[in-house]
């Protein structure tokens, strides 16, 4: 026991005494003097600005893509919310004001300094500026929405891209710190007026510090969000993933228009091919599966129900009457008590008993948005010009009380290549994943399934779509690149690549059917005649036999 | 010998006139609206046996069908049906033709084959429906011998017909090919014929003068005899009562190159004509190699897992060839012809032709 105490002594792990939490100790020293350790607090801000790797800032080629899909999913996201089809412009420029200055600095004589060549990769600074058509964020939150990290208006229990509050911020965070310069937000939901924010984080507070602020008269009714800052990265190294993911990214998003022009001013353009959207989800109460003692005494504080019945009633998802009576009755929980008198032992029964009580609805799925077959072959036939597409959308399902839905479909031949590996693509709550695709339980299912059983050979093009919808996508990271490991999803996506993969199967046997019938069928037009011809030849005969019959008889044998 | 002149025409009439029934059969078949079929005898393995009243091998009583309502049998049917077209093609305007030129001439028709082995294949087809040998189609291999010697031919084919030729007119011979195959036996005062493995030997004995000396007709097999060779000398066993006597390597690789003359091979049971039965394999013999102190080289694996093969062979039930093969695994040993020239270049003319012979003679 003393020993394993000693392996957790922060003495002993340099790891973690490293990090700035809250270890303290007073060590004693062979000499007899005590060193005292010092005790600091540091905010949300502090925490992600000095790991920032966990959501994806690692390198400046990972930063760069970071930050623009951060900031596309807000975008995509306020679109959603207001119920209109996205418009999403994105601009990635040198920042010229920067080049200019450093190149004033060192009086370069260069005079093709601003011609730089993308293709010569090392970090250099950028200007990224998304414009979108969205819902607009309330003047009075702008600040925190852009400022603020552990800030939003998503953790509600509805399906959306954004889940942390974190994204946006970090992505200005990471500008910030890499170019000293604020970052400009405008906004306006609609109203009378527009907003103009130039603000930066203050890190160790984790708050907004507002440089200038301006209003402007919305003549126009415009309404959606332009974020504009800058920040380093390498775009030479990224370019291929950014493209990809916006290539993905219009996949899920058909009735998106996503529009890009890089730094050598290349225009990237991915428009809509309907103006249909799926069904908007709606937000839900917990389900008492996924319930844990903190959120029991959350919704104590604020409940106005003087009973359990109620109470079970109001706060939970899909507990009626009846299911709370029986619920409450099985527990020994007296239903006419007041919630706002139970005792702390009580509160942890009650969670234990709901976690225990087999009697209760499963989720529904209105909380959720699932693409749908008819988007998402929309999406897979425009950016991948398939041949053939196999969808497979599974029944609700559910993972810790968190309902989740999986869609999963198999797209083959056309301008698909055959590659020696599968291709896979990921997507979460219609975000593309594209990073740590190994690690992931898709490329782990993909893995063990039994191909040739489905008639897939390698080097075969087809690629497989997993999307997967949730109010609690089980990201491993908050950088979201892969999903964990969870029996239930594991299920689900099984399920849905298998029926996928036979809908292919079906495909490729009618296929191999009718090559077959039609080889067949023209091996007989192809002799039959010269059986003829020849045998007329030999005995001498002027007209050759009446054949069309034979040859039709082929044909019709085979029909039926 | 007039009698064999008509024979010659008269088969040709008969190969032709099989040939267009072929044809109308199938005609027949295809106006009643059914499908064209035929039936033929199987040349699969089990279907192959040695025939000892016949003393060659033959097909047995299995037969195939073909149809053109298969799919698996529409292309080689109508490549059979092309070939039997071709056949009669070449019969009616006198031309020949060789494998070779049979795969390419499939190509003008739009019937190209895969490959060699695929088009000689369907004219073993046809050989084996029609009876005839590929060689009655004009038809001929690519490889040829000569025979040199006092026979006097004419020939039967278009430019030549009537025109004679003493086979002694050339030294080098006369090579065995079309026109010379389907030539008729005008006269010979030769009395045997002696088959040789090799040219070398050939030459030799023409320039010995062994066909003066022993009255002889020299055949040069050049290895394997082709089949119009061995059709030959079945001709001259047949037609003209002539003895044949067959001078090989002392190996069993001669050993069998006698064989197929005297007895045929299994690829050739559908047909008739071109063994010899009454050949005989006069040397040179595992007890030669012995007799006559013969250099010699130790055998190699290979012939000896050749032997034993032969052994078992239905066609070398015979006392001779038992004892042979018997003894070439007893000494270990093998001689080729050329090894008499030890003693001399015309010792094998001189000494030992006429021990064989003579020892031919009175078996
Ligand atoms: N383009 C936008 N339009 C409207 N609201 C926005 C926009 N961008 C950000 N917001 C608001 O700012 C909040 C914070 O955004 P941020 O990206 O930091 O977090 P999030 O999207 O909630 O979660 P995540 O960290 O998963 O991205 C959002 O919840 C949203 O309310
Ligand atoms: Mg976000």
């Amino acid at each position: 026991m003393f020993k394993r105490f000693l392996g957790a002594h922060p003495e002993n792990d340099k790891r973690k005494t490293k990090s700035n939490h809250s270890i303290y100790h007073v060590v004693s020293r062979g000499d007899g003097w005590a060193v005292v350790q010092s005790f600091e607090q540091i905010s949300a801000a502090d925490f992600f600005y000095r790991n920032r790797d966990l959501a994806g800032f690692t390198n400046p080629t990972r930063a760069i893509f970071s930050s623009l899909r951060e900031l596309v999913e807000n975008s995509l996201d306020a679109a959603d919310q207001s119920g209109i089809p996205s418009d999403v412009y994105i601009r990635l420029s040198y920042d010229h004001e920067r080049v200019v200055k450093e190149a004033d600095e060192v009086k370069s004589k260069d005079e093709n300094l601003f011609d730089n060549d993308v293709n010569s990769s090392e970090p250099k600074v950028y200007r990224l500026r998304v414009a979108d058509n969205g819902s607009g964020v309330p003047a009075r939150h702008i600040p925190s929405a852009f400022g603020q990290v552990l800030f939003g208006s998503k953790y509600k229990l509805k399906q959306a891209r954004g889940t942390f509050g974190l994204g946006g911020t970090m992505a200005l965070l990471y500008g910030q710190i890499t170019t000293h310069k604020p970052a400009f937000v405008v906004s306006s939901t609609g109203g009378a007026r527009i907003y103009m924010y130039k603000l930066v984080v203050d890190i160790q507070r984790n708050r907004p510090i507002i440089m200038d602020r301006k209003l402007l008269l919305n003549k126009e009714g415009w309404r959606g969000t332009i974020v504009e800052f800058s920040l380093e990265g390498d775009y030479a190294k990224a370019m291929s993933r950014i493209l990809e993911y916006l290539k993905q990214t219009a996949l899920v998003n058909p009735y998106a228009n996503i529009t890009f022009i890089d730094p050598k001013g290349r225009l990237y353009r991915f428009s809509r091919v309907t103006t249909k959207m799926p069904p908007p989800p709606k937000e839900t109460k917990p389900h008492p599966y996924g319930i844990d003692v903190e959120t029991i005494q959350r919704l104590i504080r604020i409940t106005p129900c003087r009973n359990m019945i109620d109470f079970m009633r109001n706060h939970f998802h899909r507990v009626g009457e009846k299911t709370a009576h029986n619920f409450l009755e099985s527990a020994g929980i007296g239903k006419t008590r007041t919630p706002k008198r139970l005792s702390q032992e009580g509160i942890v029964r009650l969670v234990k008993m709901m976690k225990r009580f087999r009697a209760f609805l499963p989720p529904d799925a209105s909380c959720l948005s699932p693409i749908g077959e008819e988007l998402l072959k929309a999406g897979i036939l425009k950016e991948l010009k398939p041949e053939f597409i196999a969808i497979c959308q599974r029944q609700p399902s559910t993972y810790s009380g968190h309902p989740f839905i999986v869609e999963a479909a198999i797209a083959y031949g056309g301008e698909i290549q055959g590659k020696n590996d599968i291709v896979l693509y990921r997507f979460a709550n219609r975000i593309p994943l594209l990073y740590d695709e190994a690690s992931d339980v898709s490329w782990r299912i993909i893995k063990r399934i039994n191909w040739r059983r489905y008639k897939v050979t390698t080097g075969m093009p087809i690629a497989i779509l997993v999307h997967i919808c949730s109010t609690k996508v089980p990201y491993k990271t908050v950088g979201k690149e892969f999903i964990a490991d969870r029996p239930e999803v594991k299920r689900e996506i099984l399920n849905g690549i298998r029926e996928a993969a036979r809908q292919l199967q079906h495909f490729l046997t009618k296929r191999e059917h009718v090559e077959k019938e039609r080889r067949r069928l023209s091996t007989f037009s192809k002799y039959l005649p010269k059986i003829a011809r020849f045998s007329t030849e030999l005995a001498g005969k002027e007209k050759a036999p009446n054949i069309k019959k034979l040859l039709s008889s082929v044909r019709k044998y085979e029909e039926n | 010998m007039k009698k064999t002149k008509s024979a010659t025409l008269e088969r040709k009439k008969e190969i032709i006139t099989a040939l267009e029934d072929f044809g109308l059969n199938l005609y027949e078949q295809m106006e009643k609206g059914v499908f064209p079929s035929i039936k033929m005898p199987s040349r699969s393995i089990e279907n192959i046996h040695y025939s000892s009243d016949l003393r060659q091998y033959v097909l047995g009583e299995r037969a195939v069908r073909r149809s053109a309502r298969n799919i698996r049998h529409i292309r080689p049917f109508t490549q059979l049906v092309w070939a039997a077209y071709f056949a009669h093609e070449l019969a009616k305007h006198r031309k020949t033709s060789t494998l070779r030129d049979v795969y390419y001439s499939a190509q003008a028709y739009n019937m190209s084959f895969k490959d060699q082995p695929e088009s000689n294949n369907i004219i073993t087809d046809l050989e084996t429906v029609s009876g005839f040998a590929r060689e009655d189609f004009n038809v001929f291999p690519e490889e040829r011998s000569a025979i040199f010697g006092d026979l006097t031919i004419e020939y039967t084919v278009p430019g030549y017909e009537g025109k004679q030729l003493n086979l002694t007119s050339h030294p080098d011979g006369v090579m065995i090919g079309p026109a010379l195959t389907s030539a008729e036996f005008a006269k010979t005062g030769a009395d045997k014929v002696i088959a040789i493995e090799k040219g070398g030997l050939f030459t030799r004995f023409v320039e010995e003068q062994v066909h003066k000396k022993f009255n002889a007709l020299l055949v040069l097999t050049a290895g394997q005899a082709p089949r119009a060779t061995r059709h030959f000398i079945h001709r001259l066993n047949k037609e003209l009562n002539l003895p044949v006597s067959i001078f090989t390597d002392g190996d069993p690789w001669g050993m069998h190159i006698a064989m197929v003359i005297i007895s045929g091979s299994a690829n050739a049971a559908h047909l008739r004509g071109l063994a010899t039965p009454d050949a005989k394999w006069s040397g040179v013999w595992a007890s030669d190699i012995v007799e006559y102190k013969l250099p010699s080289d130790p055998l190699t694996d290979i012939d000896v897992k050749r032997l034993y093969e032969l052994q078992k062979d239905p066609r070398y039930e015979g006392k001779l060839w038992q004892k042979e093969a018997k003894k070439f695994l007893k000494i270990r040993k093998k001689a080729e012809q050329e090894a008499f020239s030890r003693y001399g270049l015309t010792y094998i003319v001189d000494e030992y032709l006429p021990a064989k012979l003579e020892a031919f003679e009175k078996s």
